[in-house]
């Protein structure tokens, strides 16, 4: 199983596009660790810098429908190299949820008042969000305040996040 | 109660429900290019199991980037090439014979209605055109779906429209698929299945009704899908004739792949599309659509008619009724690219390749490159494109270019004019 623990990166806008996640010109790699300088390097987002806003973080909060568009599975891959296993959002893009959890990764879904109170308490505070995979909580701690959030996990997805991903699953039952 | 044809496609291949809402389904067809297919091929290899299911199931191209534009993706179509050559993968199109996916498999007779199909590609959606659950998936269900030629989903609900009235002269089904999005919006339909029916869709040719289907991601949809019907029997006719003895009698065996009267929809949408106007979109997301004449006067510096959305022969018949006889503006430059090989060849046989070079555009060979600003037309930054693709994503086509989705009616005579105009101009 990943590590689903650390530093918070939050990412305060919906659609985020799995073009801007990692943009097709470095499609044409053929390692995901090829993919680790480029993360997020086309975001449009207001006082964004990627080298800068990603260092060290490992927790990805966001808005709705995150990582829509194209299918690439480097869009988690860009993710995983970076250190990153987690990403909460309001909602994901289908493709790209099922990618992140065949990867072994979290795509955890809270609804909009739960997120938007994890923007207003604790974006800018140096937090930190660990999972707890079997009792289903979102750990969260800055300076000043910490609390459990309790989320939604099927047995499928944590079936393959317990497992590390879909191909062996896969592998050993079909 | 009834059933929707997606819940009889998921009834009719489920291995299993390993868990609680996830369907593992056989796979009919397991399509692959080489963007994300390499990287699911060398994983095989690392973990000692390079092998493929069912090498008459999976279907290869090279697509994206081709012929190879440097080292990296020459790198990935010769991983694509030895291993389909390795594993007996017969339908390989390589370079000389390869076109877009979306449209050189249909084109083939690869898809049948009842069909479900898979590739690492969100445009897969447009299969379901055939009466197929088709879905775009990532590299690691590419991966599993080789090896083991099945895949898992949560079960798809499904939304209805119901599409009455007829389209008017110049408005086509990439305006129709606009207007839906926008009512729809970027993630409407996210997790869903979308049946396009009634008589707009009965009406609508198969490479109509593929545009149709092929954007229902831009929504979130998981599959866009139209019923089988006389349209999807003469596509598919040349591929099953020694299959049925008649086309009627292949008319009743794909009608079992129809939803049911009395089946259950999530939502149904029922518009009168008669008044519908020629669409396009501005901004960086899908949904953000407007009316040509809204739009009309935008500069454009470059004109694109090609892809898996608009690339097909009846696309580039329907631009060169337009350009026939007329220059385009010297104030942009326009690039044509017929979606496959044969769409070549019936485009220049019809003297359309003529007319678009007398024109003024570039021909170039059937590619994706610039729709994804990989190769073959990417904007510089500060430029737009206006083009028949499916994305308009913020630098989508080149880092700082905006691109305006629309038909390849209005894309032609917008190249004729120097900006974003009505190709009811030209059809009066």
């Amino acid at each position: 199983m990943k590590e689903f623990s650390g530093k918070v990166l939050f990412l305060d806008r919906s659609d985020i596009n799995t073009d801007e996640i990692i943009p097709a010109k470095y499609l044409t790699e053929i390692t995901k660790e090829a993919l680790k300088p480029y993360l997020l390097e086309d975001l449009t987002l207001t006082g964004f810098n990627p080298i800068e806003d990603i260092k060290d973080k490992a927790v990805l909060v966001t808005r709705a429908n995150f990582g829509c568009g194209s299918s690439r599975e480097h869009a988690p891959w860009a993710l995983e190299v970076n250190g990153i296993n987690v990403v909460i959002a309001e909602s994901f893009a289908r493709i790209f949820r099922q990618n992140m959890y065949n990867c072994g990764m979290f795509a955890i879904e809270l609804p909009t008042d739960k997120l938007d109170y994890l923007f207003e308490h604790y974006e800018g505070k140096d937090t930190s969000i660990t999972i707890d995979v079997d009792k289903a909580k979102i750990i969260v701690a800055s300076s000043d305040q910490s609390e459990e959030l309790d989320f939604k996990v099927g047995e499928f997805d944590k079936t393959l996040v317990k497992e590390g991903g879909w191909v062996g699953y896969a592998d050993k039952n079909y | 109660m009834g059933k929707t044809i997606a819940e009889k496609i998921f009834d009719a291949h489920r291995v299993n429900m390993p868990f609680p809402d996830t369907h593992v389904l056989k796979l009919d067809r397991v399509f692959c290019h080489e963007i994300t297919t390499p990287i699911a091929i060398t994983d095989l290899m690392a973990r000692g199991m390079d092998r493929v299911f069912d090498p008459t199931k999976i279907k290869a191209v090279i697509d994206h980037v081709t012929p190879a534009k440097d080292s990296k993706t020459a790198e990935q179509g010769k991983i694509l090439r030895d291993w389909a050559k390795r594993h007996g993968i017969k339908d390989f199109f390589d370079i000389g014979r390869n076109g877009v996916c979306h449209v050189i498999f249909p084109e083939k007779g690869f898809v049948r209605p009842g069909y479900t199909v898979i590739m690492g590609d969100s445009h897969t959606c447009t299969h379901g055109a055939f009466g197929a659950f088709a879905a775009g998936i990532g590299t690691t269900d590419l991966e599993v779906g080789i090896l083991k030629g099945v895949c898992a989903f949560h079960f798809p609900k499904t939304i209805k429209f119901v599409l009455n009235g007829t389209l008017k002269p110049g408005v086509y089904a990439k305006d129709l698929i606009l207007f839906i999005i926008k009512e729809l919006t970027v993630n409407g339909a996210t997790n869903m299945v979308i049946e396009f029916t009634g008589p707009v869709i009965e009406a609508m040719s198969m490479e109509s009704r593929m545009t149709l289907c092929n954007m229902a991601i831009e929504a979130g949809g998981t599959c866009g899908i139209c019923y089988p019907d006389m349209t999807t029997v003469e596509y598919l006719w040349e591929f099953i004739k020694d299959e049925f003895k008649t086309k009627e009698d292949a008319l009743i065996e794909y009608s079992k792949w129809m939803s049911d009267a009395d089946a259950s929809y999530e939502k149904v949408y029922e518009y009168d599309v008669t008044t519908l106007e020629p669409m396009v979109t501005f901004g960086y997301k899908p949904d953000q659509v407007k009316t040509v004449n809204e739009m009309s006067g935008t500069k454009i510096d470059q004109v694109y008619i090609g892809s898996c959305t608009n690339g097909r022969i009846e696309d580039l018949r329907i631009a060169a009724s337009i350009l026939k006889d007329k220059k385009i503006s010297d104030d942009l430059r326009a690039i044509v690219s017929p979606a496959t090989p044969d769409i070549y060849s019936m485009a220049l046989k019809e003297g359309i390749i003529e007319i678009f070079q007398n024109a003024g555009f570039c021909v170039t060979n059937p590619t994706c490159g610039a729709c994804l600003g990989m190769s073959n037309g990417v904007l510089a930054n500060g430029e737009a494109c206006a083009s028949t693709t499916n994305r308009n994503f913020n630098g989508r086509m080149g880092k700082g270019g905006t691109v305006h989705l629309m038909s390849p009616a209005t894309a032609a005579a917008s190249a004729i004019e120097g900006k974003i105009s009505n190709s009811q101009l030209y059809k009066a």
